[in-house]
């Protein structure tokens, strides 16, 4: 039951189910593989309508009611529908809507809602303010506890509405779950049609995207900076491979690093102050550590092989590394200023792509098993490994801040397609957005101040 | 009398606490732990910040002309970053031009095939243009004259997933300016 209920078959089943069971279902939280093996033999031919989102086994949701933001009409952006999909997007939610007349400042009908079976109850407004700018506020409450578990007010220019819905979402995410949301960090990928390349910022949901650059030459290996307001990437629009560094809003770049021959794989440092690149400036590929702004780099590895993919330890400390040293491609790790080299993967022949959970305690990869790229998680503590995805032309693996999730590249039915998935439930989520050759995500920091 | 008495202020005493919890449950003090609404434009700095400028880079001129009649593109087998005797003779051809016209630059592109990581194979890919390039060399060609660069397996010859389109793709092109 487990099993089929793993399958894209059973996925779309259970969410239906869920959708049609759990409007219904008041507490206890009610689990998706409960449902779906109860109710296995009902699958009906609905299910080819059915659009996948999300999919896994053994979630636990928590229920929570939105009230359709009064005067949405007026934003360019429907509030409501945005903070619906994020939570319904995280699993962790059942997602109920109303359209009662009331906004933040209304005092919930505490009995009325909840003999509705209602227990979190969100509330809001949007105002077109006099300078164009729209006023975005909402508050959201504990009906069982007769609680106000808070509110805030955004004041923003219409292209951030929905980075306000966002933030809406991560806080009544943390509010409920105690985990810090990622609903407004952006993520950065690139896509391809017709021979031109797009590198892409986009809302962690894939929507919103916006293009940072156009070229008719590969984008490849974007890198947010700390700050989150820049990109690093190779751009190989002067015919070889150039590191650039990108302000995103104002779409300022320089270039970081074009010496003789390649120059790629750009990894921020955490302090923000300088990039791990892989040059072959001296013959072979070899890493070397550059200032953001540019100058002499100064060489990490010692190698007459391959050295390429830096990534850095969080805290700093440590750069993980792709070397073919041992005759085959795998993960090793050095102090960050260079020095003595220890390897980290030894299962299988080919480990690449490494990347640092944000607490330094999780590396996620891709292995090549029997002939297929998967994605894979080591537990540094323990060593121990696990294949986080049913996919098997897995790419570029990074860790959303709040290090629950992981985005990578992958292909479904010969599609380039962009997952996340969560490595502690394994439930996965197809990025919306679009069409096409689409790969090399890399995901955004927290905002400051959020 | 004083029983049926107690019987009714029992009641009534009943009914009173029914009430009184009815009334209390409906008026439970509502816990606000936010009195007014927390202004969080300031504080997050939004305004604006979703705001991305496009940049939009131009497409190169065209590729000077190499010598005529040579071959541009020499192919390399699976994993392997050997010369092939007959690719041995192209690069002799182009060693004798260059050395000939000690003007003319040549970038040499690296390529792979599409299996396996982007970066991995950036970098594969410059080891087999750095293959030719230390053969160039090895036949007289000035270093100053050469550039080992790698596309990895970002420009495809030739799309597909059969061997035949794989060895199409593993290839170094010579590229004059």
């Amino acid at each position: 039951m487990i099993n089929a209920s793993n399958s894209r078959f059973g996925q779309v089943f259970c969410k239906l189910i869920c959708k049609l069971l759990f409007v219904s279902v008041p507490r206890p939280m009610l689990t998706l593989t409960s449902i779906c093996m109860g109710s296995m033999l009902l699958m009906g031919q609905a299910l080819a309508q059915f659009r996948v989102e999300v999919a896994g086994v053994g979630i636990t949701q928590i229920p929570i009611n939105l009230n359709q933001f009064k005067d949405e009409s007026t934003s360019p952006q429907k509030i409501t529908q945005i903070i619906q999909a994020d939570l319904e997007r995280s699993a962790k939610f059942k997602v109920s809507t109303n359209a009662f007349a009331m906004d933040e400042s209304s005092r919930p009908d505490f009995n009325g809602l909840r003999q509705k079976a209602l227990e979190n109850f969100v509330t809001g407004s949007v105002t077109k303010l006099a300078d164009g700018r729209f006023d975005v506020r909402f508050r959201l409450w504990d009906l069982i506890k007769t609680q106000d578990l808070g509110g805030a007010s955004f004041a923003v220019v219409a292209p951030d509405l929905r980075r306000a819905a966002h933030q809406i979402s991560d806080f009544i995410y943390e509010k409920l779950t105690s985990e810090k949301g990622i609903f407004s960090t952006r993520i950065a990928y690139v896509t391809k049609s017709s021979n031109r390349f797009n590198l892409w910022i986009a809302d962690a949901d894939g929507e919103n995207a916006q293009a940072a650059l156009t070229s008719p030459e590969p984008i490849i290996s974007p890198n947010w900076a700390p700050n989150g307001q820049q990109l690093a990437y190779v751009s190989f629009e002067s015919r070889k491979p150039v590191v650039y560094v990108h302000d995103v809003s104002s779409g300022k770049r320089k270039i970081v690093a074009n010496f003789k021959g390649s120059n790629s794989a750009p990894s921020w440092s955490p302090d923000g102050q300088s990039l791990a690149v892989t040059l072959s400036r001296e013959g072979g590929s070899q890493i070397y550590l550059i200032a953001a702004s540019g100058g002499e780099p100064q060489r990490l590895t010692q190698s007459s092989s391959i050295d390429t993919e830096p990534n850095f330890m969080p805290d700093g400390s440590a750069i993980y590394f792709v070397s073919d040293r041992g005759g085959s491609p795998q993960i090793y790790r050095m102090p960050a200023k260079g020095g003595p080299v220890a390897r980290v993967t030894f299962n299988g022949t080919y480990n690449i792509s490494p990347s640092l959970s944000p607490d330094g305690k999780f590396l996620a990869y891709i292995s090549r098993q029997g002939g297929q790229f998967k994605l894979y998680l080591m537990d540094l503590t323990t060593e121990r490994v696990q294949a986080l995805t049913e996919t098997s032309a897995d790419e570029k693996p990074s860790f959303a801040p709040n290090g629950k999730l992981i985005i990578y590249a992958t292909q479904i039915q010969g599609k380039e397609a962009l997952m996340t998935v969560n490595w502690e439930n394994k439930i996965s989520a197809r990025l919306s957005g679009q069409a096409g050759d689409i790969r090399e995500p890399h995901w955004g920091p927290f905002l400051k101040g959020n | 009398m004083k029983k049926v008495l107690s019987g009714l202020c029992l009641l009534l005493v009943l009914i009173l606490v029914g009430c009184a919890s009815g009334v209390k449950l409906n008026e439970v003090p509502v816990e606000d732990k936010s009195s007014s609404l927390v202004k969080a434009d300031a504080a997050n700095a939004l305004s604006g910040k979703s705001v991305v400028t496009g940049v939009q880079t131009s497409a190169l001129g065209a590729m000077n002309m190499g010598p005529a009649g040579i071959e541009k593109v020499v192919y390399f087998d699976y994993d392997s970053y050997a010369i092939k005797p007959q690719a041995q003779a192209t690069v002799e051809l182009h060693a004798k031009f260059l050395s000939a016209d000690k003007s003319r630059k040549v970038a040499l592109e690296g390529h792979t095939d599409d299996r396996g990581g982007r970066e991995y194979n950036l970098a594969l890919g410059q080891k087999r243009s750095e293959a030719v390039k230390r053969s160039l060399t090895l036949l007289g060609v000035s270093e100053a004259q050469i550039e080992a660069v790698s596309l990895g397996k970002e420009t495809p010859a030739a799309s597909g997933s059969d061997e035949s389109t794989y060895a199409k793709n593993r290839r170094v092109e010579f590229n004059y300016k």
